[in-house]
């Protein structure tokens, strides 16, 4: 029975964990429950620390002490997912309020309960049955990739606090399955019993609910009189909430024009994840109830779009709500291409709230296509007169720089240059971003267009460009062509009648900047012209915030963190200058340190100050050579996620996809290492090195051959790229799945006691490999990444292979 | 021994309240944040003025931040940061409240709407240099509680209601000035249209704890737009360049 339950212990693992982010995403925001799941890891390495001071008590105990941490597992889950939401954390007064760090780290303890005991399962396995430390693995992992798998099916189907129960039923069976061959079955009965009573009550009171912070825009919103919920809808890519207020309209309309008679007709405001907030219209296909989205500056395109309009192909990428689609209606497009990721988003829009909003989606001329707007423009083979790409994300989230920690393949020198290249001749791409002062992502939005457009061979960029800004949004326009005299007029009128500035146009005069929406001084329109000098290197140089274009290799568009400036920003913070801090990038690096502080005391102090003394030379060794596995594991998997969300163009699909393949194979790996190692050991040989050279070739072989191989297969159909993925992934993560069980093999012969240090300190291991993953892939790219992983294998390997 | 140990951890915060600030301290910690305030609008020189005006540093001096924050926040009253006030809102930071109501330039003899009243602390301040203050509040709670709060500390030139302060208050239109503390994704028409000729607008951009920067509307003598975004630090995004 110890198999089956230890696999039921690593699904449900997994499984919560990327449940707890759903939910912490939720309820606080997305990178703070990164933060948040990172520290709460190290309950897998403090578990090893706990197994081997306890070893000597735990050993004759170990079918009733592996029941009992599966059902404290089960226990934890709960009551941590309970609690954790009722700590008074905000995320938002940590840099004001000593107090809230105490809040922190009382949820980093809450939530590393759930994962100390389910590691502590598996942890007692490895340690007690060490002569199965291969079979263990294999079932450990294979658990790990179908539990990853399986919740994400889960989540379209429940709702997080009935996914919270089921997974804590799974390791309550678990528990029972173990605890049937324990002596004590009967004591360990009576308390399963009991807490599945108590589990049952749970599922049927409203103790689970979701609490969400007050100062999420969805509780705001919920505050005002006559506000409320009329629709929800729940999966793992976003919990959507649609809210109906009744006497104070939404009126939400970014980038309006101040000159504008137009006011936005009723709305229903749509929340993702109790922010981010969009909007559906009401629309009877009417011109006059919609007619501000002619005075918003994302409208600026439509004016320069040949006539007449009813030639003109639209392509909307991030459709959302569909405030972009009815811009396109509006200005009466022949056709528009609505592209949106989110199919519960899209079933809103045109099924439940159809008549609210009209034929928005439901028009003939209106293609919807559901899924990821880079994917789609890589198997498009159609040309657009115009490429929107709106406002995707809340001004919230783009204002308090939280994002730069998420990958995003929409703004990359590559992106621009697929949007690009989907143009006709004199076609427009008009990408529109919220302003922030001073720029950061409207200059890095620039030179990152600028870079595209040379790249395509464009030797004349300046001659192509244009942007405007309100006092709130910026919208850039590229042409296919040169932009003609009669457009430039265009864009001139355009922003006159609206009280828009211009920021750049060709041969645009410095003293038309900064006319209506004054600023200190011309930063845009500076900024801008700089970027198109010969000394745009420089500027980019010496901006004090980081406006690099990014690429595939490094996609982070929303970083623009720079080490230098901090404590200049910090000192700010009092004068107002809070919002200058780029909070994002802080969160790795804070993760990074509290991880090797938490690691410090929680894995290696209780065992220095063990008494216990290690057989010489083994510690430190043993120690290294699994800390340096823990790190270069996560690295080499966390890089091909990258690699492969861009190729399945799904952030969600691919993260699954790829990590459960990489669990599932390592687990097979692991099987296939024992009889590896009896071969080479009557050899006489060590097959480590051999299994580390096959690792480093392949990945190397990887990384020169699979942009090529993407480029030329991105048009497949999505079952056969998931195929392909698989088929790419299995011998790497095979391989990779090796070195552990064999370094484990070779100590349980040596000293069998360290296992349990070495199960933790590969945990250890693992959460500081994520958080540097990310600082390198930020600074360095993926590249980087993965030839130091490679660099920690060998490394790894040369330390064993005495 | 357990028992006492226990009983002990529940009467200390009750022992750490009673042995609050009394209204000299509160006085002296305003002094201070007032001092702190003036110093740095002298440094950074927020909207390229010489620093705040004497008599919006003598109504800060005046109001009394401490009646504004919950209870149990009071020892931070007088520290110069936001804090929460519940149902999801802020008090905001002691520097940018001094800045706003510098912004508006007020005259003794003006009127002001507020969108958006909150704790009430800006209206309070604004009560101590204006006429009078009509301030409209959205969230029913907070409406009913500062009406109650500006009435018992005495501030009767201030009218407070619930409701939409999109369409602002057309009854007492003209403002002077008008502050909108609502967050909103554009700037209502129709309170540009309730601006007197000469007036001033200012609105902070950014979430909750953080204001990224404030948006000053002017309306000139002849009735055109001109907006101004001011940051409230003194940051050059360039190096080398002060």
């Amino acid at each position: 029975m110890l198999l089956p339950a230890i696999l039921l212990i690593s699904a449900a693992a997994i499984a919560f964990e990327i449940l707890l982010m759903r939910v912490l995403s939720i309820v606080q925001w997305h990178h703070f429950a990164w933060m948040v799941i990172s520290l709460a890891l190290l309950g897998y390495g403090a578990s090893g620390t706990a197994i081997a001071l306890g070893k000597r008590w735990l050993t004759p105990r170990f079918e009733s002490t592996f029941a009992a941490a599966a059902l404290l597992f089960s226990i934890t889950m709960v009551l941590c997912y309970m609690l954790g939401q009722r700590v008074p954390f905000n995320a938002l007064e940590v840099v004001w309020e000593p107090r809230q760090m105490l809040y922190l780290g009382l949820m980093y303890l809450l939530f590393m309960l759930p994962f100390f005991f389910a590691a502590a399962c598996v942890g007692l396995a490895f340690s007690c049955r060490s002569q199965w430390v291969a079979r263990i693995y294999l079932f450990d992992l294979l658990g790990a990739g179908s539990g990853a798998l399986a919740v994400i099916g889960l989540l379209f189907v429940l709702r997080p606090p009935a996914a919270l129960v089921l997974l804590a039923a799974l390791a309550l069976v678990a528990s029972i399955a173990a605890g049937w061959v324990s002596p004590r079955r009967r004591a360990l009965g009576g308390l399963q019993i009991a807490w599945a009573v108590a589990l049952a009550l749970l599922a049927s009171s409203d103790l689970l609910a979701l609490r969400m912070s007050q100062f999420k825009g969805l509780s705001q919103t919920l505050q005002t009189v006559d506000a409320s919920v009329i629709a929800r809808r729940s999966s793992p890519l976003a919990q959507l909430v649609v809210v109906e207020s009744g006497r104070i309209p939404f009126r939400h309309a970014p980038g309006l024009s101040f000159a504008t008679r137009h006011l936005p007709p009723d709305q229903l405001a749509v929340f993702a994840d109790g922010d981010s907030m969009s909007v559906i219209n009401r629309w009877q296909g009417d011109q006059e109830s919609i007619a501000y989205l002619g005075d918003v500056s994302s409208a600026l395109p439509y004016e320069l779009l040949p006539a007449p309009p009813a030639r003109n192909r639209v392509l909307v990428l991030g459709a959302g709500a569909g405030s972009d689609v009815l811009q396109a209606l509006y200005h009466g497009a022949a056709s528009v291409d609505a592209v949106e990721l989110n199919p519960q988003m899209l079933e809103l829009v045109r099924e439940t709230f159809a008549d609210f909003t009209g034929p928005v989606y439901g028009n003939a001329r209106v293609n919807v296509h559901l899924g990821e707007a880079r994917g789609f423009v890589a198997r498009s083979a159609r040309r657009y007169d115009l490429v929107q790409l709106g406002l995707l994300d809340s001004f919230a989230a783009s204002g308090s720089g939280v994002q730069a920690l998420n990958e995003n393949y929409l703004y990359t020198v590559e992106a621009i240059g697929e949007y690009l290249g989907h143009l006709r001749p004199g076609g427009l791409l008009a990408i529109t971003r919220w302003l922030r002062i001073p720029p950061r992502d409207s200059l890095k939005l620039t030179a990152t267009v600028i870079a595209a457009l040379r790249q395509a061979g464009v030797e004349q960029p300046h001659q192509r460009l244009a942007v405007i800004r309100g006092w709130n949004t910026l919208t850039l326009l590229v042409k296919n062509g040169e932009l003609d005299a009669g457009e430039l007029e265009a864009i001139r009128q355009f922003a006159r009648q609206r009280s828009f500035d211009t920021v750049y146009y060709p041969g645009m005069p410095a003293q038309e900047a900064n006319r209506y929406n004054r600023l200190d001084r011309a930063w845009f329109h500076e900024g801008v012209t700089a970027l198109l000098s010969p000394q745009a290197e420089a500027y980019m140089r010496q901006y004090k915030f980081n406006i690099e274009p990014p690429t595939d290799e490094r996609p982070y568009f929303f970083n623009f963190f720079r080490w230098r400036v901090l404590p200049e920003v910090l000192s700010l913070r009092e004068r107002g200058g809070a919002g200058l801090v780029e909070w994002g990038y802080l969160v790795p690096a804070a993760t990074l340190l509290q991880a090797a502080l938490a690691g410090a005391l929680l894995i290696l102090l209780p065992l220095a100050l063990a008494p216990k003394k290690w057989p010489s030379g083994i510690g430190g060794r043993a120690g290294t050579y699994f800390f340096l596995l823990g790190l270069a594991f996560l690295f080499v998997e966390i890089v091909f996620i990258q690699k492969f969300i861009l190729f399945l163009s799904h952030p969600l699909y691919a993260v699954a996809v790829v990590l459960a393949g990489f669990l599932v194979f390592a687990g097979l790996g692991s099987g296939a290492s024992q009889r590896l190692a009896q071969r080479a050991g009557r050899r006489g040989r060590s097959p480590l090195p051999g299994v580390v050279a096959g690792i480093a070739l392949l990945a190397l072989a990887y990384a020169l051959a699979l942009p090529f191989v993407f480029e030329r297969l991105i048009g497949l159909p999505d079952g056969a790229k998931i195929l392909l993925s698989l088929l790419l992934i299995a011998p790497l993560a095979f391989l990779m799945g090796m070195p552990f069980p064999l370094g484990l093999a070779r100590l349980s012969s040596r000293a069998p006691e360290f296992i349990p240090w070495a199960w933790g300190i590969n945990g250890f291991a693992s959460v500081i490999s994520a958080a540097l993953a990310i600082l390198l892939a930020i600074e360095f790219g993926f590249t980087v990444v993965l030839l130091l992983a490679l660099a920690l294998y060998a490394a790894a390997a040369a330390i064993l292979g005495d | 021994m357990p028992r006492s140990l226990a009983s002990l951890l529940m009467i200390m915060p009750l022992v750490l309240i009673s042995a609050g600030a009394t209204a000299q301290d509160y006085a002296a910690e305003r002094a201070a944040l007032v001092a702190k305030i003036r110093t740095y609008a002298r440094q950074d020189r927020p909207a390229g003025k010489a620093g705040f005006s004497d008599q919006v540093l003598e109504a800060m001096t005046a109001v009394k931040r401490h009646e504004f924050v919950p209870a149990n926040l009071r020892d931070q009253a007088y520290a110069n940061h936001p804090l929460p006030i519940g149902h999801g809102q802020t008090i905001s930071q002691p520097y940018i409240v001094a800045m706003m109501t510098d912004l508006l330039e007020p005259e003794p003899d003006d009127i002001v709407l507020e969108v958006g009243t909150g704790s009430g602390y800006q209206a309070a301040v604004l009560a101590k240099l204006v006429e009078r203050v009509y301030s409209i509040e959205i969230i029913e709670p907070l409406a009913v509680q500062v009406k109650a709060r500006l009435e018992r500390l005495g501030y009767d030139n201030v009218t407070t209601r619930l409701g939409d302060g999109y369409f602002g208050w057309e009854e007492q239109a003209p403002f002077d000035g008008i502050v909108v503390t609502a967050a909103a994704s554009h700037v209502p028409p129709p309170l540009i249209a309730q601006l007197k000729p000469g007036g001033r607008m200012v609105i902070p951009v950014g979430g909750a704890f953080l204001t990224q920067y404030l948006l000053l509307i002017e309306k000139s003598e002849a009735g055109e737009i001109t907006t101004r975004q001011i940051t409230p630090v003194r940051f050059v995004p360039l190096t080398g360049q002060h």
